[in-house]
């Protein structure tokens, strides 16, 4: 998300200034509410909840002990399918304006939690990034091209912002396939693909489709581990990854699983 | 000591040329403005906070605009005889209920001193739920060319949304639902041309200063509930949209776009600016040439001044005094003199050809570009005089020399010994919407108030006549060659 912190409180001062300023100003007539929510309206806005975005992979407390079948990218060649990491929380961050490459370089470099870079992780697997603090992983397929990080915390019950997120998926393809794999992320992010660096996207940034393209890589015929870290300070978090082939098509003909 | 003058010197004259935002000045700093509105002759803007600015003349503003209710990044349409205005604001009943409202009211004029001055009551016409995937602020009007009128409002919080006001009332229409037309942006507005519907958005970095990389993109779509899809098919839902206007010319994040039309094929945007540097890297106002190129807008860099050749868009000719054509030296080099070193020759200079020149009053005409001096006009800014809708009138001179363009009596042009300052010599410089330009005298002798400009008669005649967009006699163009 871009750096609306500064913005952000100045709508805050001035909205909570405003309707005790407004009838004083010139000109200002009485304000009346002639047209609030209505009841129903107000009911519309309840708080979006994690199956608004998400559909759950596994049953519940399969803890890995259940198989599920492979999906497929969407018709547009997005990857749903993701195990998502609870946020790893960085309070410290106050605003997107740090996320330089070399800042970035240095906290994707380090080691959270045992396993960071080769776990394939089950569904509510928990990892320990401290002795007081655990996350758990949970394995779901967005219902967006998109996948809503913001939504998936708040969805868990989680603070969304100044936060960390990790995100692992498996793609499978049938042949040696040469690719560029594309993400747009919010905010700054880095990707691997079977742990080899594919992107980063550095700066206060918003997501956008198709943003940043890597360089070819290859796809192996059978499994690819695919992994991405996105951190944000205020706002959203939301990600959309998927593979296009050298004329620049989305690749469709692949599998994508959390195993 | 000299020479550090000069450079300092250099160094303002071409801060000068290059700013946007210097090219208008006084109370210029305003965030978040309302797209510009002329209300009985004066322009209007209304930015975050209340109140706003205004101007006489487009270049000169001052604080003093009247907007009730605060909050934030209003917007303003003409409707009829009355302006619509909207803004962003805490209203009574929504507390805690909503994160944003969109509040819309009337008044009859802008013009606070004038009688008429009266804000109507504010209508709640539109909101995001305190939960919801949007922000309801920063609302943008637009009223399409079958007369319905359409607000666009929200902030990188979640999606930009497309409400239908009533253009009777400025209330909501009835049963009329939100549409989400786009994500990761703010600060839209919306523009109608050629069939097809506009929304400009801001990306970047907000409220940053001299870091900020706020930037205007746009995206384009045949319905106003899109999808708006950018010059690459990617709908704005998905954060497409094609840059309209970055950070350069020594400012940085331009945001809050807003068109205001001038006449048929001149129009300007609007936008502010996150940091000028020439101004402390305080936010300004900027206004701008707004340009269209394969139906898609682009923002045109504020009018550079230099010496240049005018060059007509009837035939190509180039505007030149009424002298004789004085030969260079060299001429025709014989097939059988082939070979052998070259040498540099050099340009036709002033002082070889002006003693030639008549000491009056000098008309002026068009011909071939050779690159003569009496081919090379050397436009200035003369902010002194003033200026019109984002910039300050210009002198018109021959390069090295005082003699200056200027309007002249039944639709003629001439070139006066010295330039005196008369509304005659002062000239205001429009870039068109296709990148060509007009030229039209402040004031043209018989036709004030008129829009008359620079018109070629023929080939390689020049008078004055009235502005016709559609008309490639009215269209110039400035060539440093």
């Amino acid at each position: 998300m871009h750096n609306t912190l500064i913005k952000t409180a100045a709508v805050l001062l001035a909205l909570s200034a405003t309707v005790c300023a407004s009838a004083q100003q010139r000109g200002a007539q009485e304000e009346q509410p002639d047209f609030a929510p209505t009841p129903q309206e107000v009911n519309n806005m309840k708080a979006p909840v994690l199956e608004d975005y998400f559909t759950t992979v596994y049953p519940a407390k399969a803890k890995g002990k259940v198989s599920v079948a492979p999906t497929a990218p969407d018709s547009r060649g997005f990857i749903r399918r993701w195990s998502l990491l609870e946020p790893i929380p960085m309070p410290d961050i106050r605003s997107n304006a740090i996320f330089t490459d070399s800042y970035l370089r240095e906290e994707f470099g380090i080691d959270r939690y045992p396993m960071q870079r080769s776990l394939v992780p089950y569904d509510g697997q928990k990892v320990k990034l401290d002795k007081k603090t655990s996350l758990s992983w949970h394995c779901l397929d967005s219902k967006r091209y998109n996948v809503k990080l913001y939504r998936l915390a708040t969805g868990l019950g989680l603070h969304p912002t100044e936060a960390l997120y990790h995100a692992v998926t498996v793609v499978i393809a049938d042949r040696d396939m040469t690719v560029r794999m594309a993400v747009g992320s919010n905010s700054a992010s880095m990707w691997w693909v079977n742990e080899e660096e594919a992107l980063l996207l550095s700066g206060d940034r918003r997501m956008v489709v198709d943003d940043c393209v890597s360089r070819k890589i290859t796809l192996h015929a059978g499994k690819n581990i695919i992994r991405g870290a996105v951190i944000n300070g205020p706002g959203m978090s939301d990600f959309c990854l998927r593979f296009l082939d050298l004329d620049g098509k989305p690749v469709t003909d692949l599998k994508v699983s959390n195993e | 000591m000299k020479i550090k003058n000069m450079l300092m010197a250099a160094t303002v004259t071409a801060a000068f040329c290059l700013s946007a935002s210097a090219q208008i000045t006084g109370d210029i700093y305003i965030h978040d403005p309302s797209t510009i509105v002329k209300c009985d002759g004066k322009y209007y803007t209304f930015g975050t906070g209340g109140g706003g600015i205004w101007s006489e003349d487009g270049y000169t503003w001052h604080s003093g605009a009247v907007r009730p209710g605060g909050g934030v990044a209003p917007d303003v349409i003409k409707i009829g005889d009355r302006y619509l205005i909207s803004y962003s604001s805490g209203f009574p009943g929504t507390e805690g209920l909503t994160k944003g409202n969109i509040i819309n009211m009337w008044n009859k004029t802008l013009d606070p001193q004038s009688k008429d001055f009266a804000f109507s009551k504010a209508m709640l016409v539109g909101w995001a739920g305190a939960d919801d995937d949007c922000w309801a602020i920063d609302p943008a009007f637009l009223l399409g060319p079958d007369g319905r009128l359409w607000c666009t409002y929200g902030t990188y919080f979640g999606a930009i949304r497309i409400i239908e006001l009533d253009p009777e009332t400025g209330d909501r229409k009835p049963g009329n639902k939100p549409v989400d037309v786009a994500i990761d942006c703010e600060a839209t507005a919306m523009m109608y041309r050629n069939g097809w519907y506009y929304l400009l958005a801001t990306h970047g970095t907000c409220c940053d200063g001299t870091n900020s990389t706020y930037n205007i993109v746009v995206g384009r779509s045949r319905n106003p509930q899109g999808p708006y899809l950018d010059n690459i098919g990617r709908d704005m839902l998905e954060g497409g949209g094609k840059m309209v206007l970055s950070a350069g010319n020594r400012v940085t994040g331009p945001g809050h776009f807003g068109q205001t039309i001038e006449a048929e094929g001149c129009e300007k945007m609007s936008c502010h600016f996150e940091a000028d540097y020439d101004r402390s890297g305080r936010f300004v106002l900027g206004i701008l040439p707004l340009l269209w190129k394969n139906d898609w807008p682009v923002a045109g860099d504020p009018f550079k001044e230099g010496t240049f050749e005018i060059e007509s868009q009837r035939r190509g000719y180039a505007l030149e005094l009424t002298v004789d054509f004085i030969r260079s030296a060299g001429g025709m080099f014989g097939f059988g003199r082939q070979g052998g070193d070259n040498v540099v020759l050099e340009n036709q200079k002033l002082e070889d050809v002006i003693g030639g020149w008549p000491e009056g009053n000098i008309e002026v005409r068009c011909s071939d570009y050779m690159f003569r001096p009496h081919q090379r006009w050397t436009v200035t800014a003369v902010p002194e005089y003033g200026g019109y809708l984002g910039q300050p009138y210009y002198k018109i001179t021959i390069e090295g020399t005082d003699r200056a363009l200027a309007a002249a009596e039944d639709d003629e042009l001439t070139t006066v010994p010295a330039f005196t300052g008369a509304s005659e010599q002062l000239w205001r410089i429009d870039q068109l919407v296709d990148g060509t330009f007009r030229i039209m005298p402040k004031s043209a002798p018989g036709h004030e108030g008129e829009e008359y400009v620079l018109k070629t008669t023929g080939d390689s005649t020049v008078a004055l006549g009235r502005y016709d967009f559609n008309d490639d006699n009215c269209k110039w163009d400035f060539r440093d060659r």
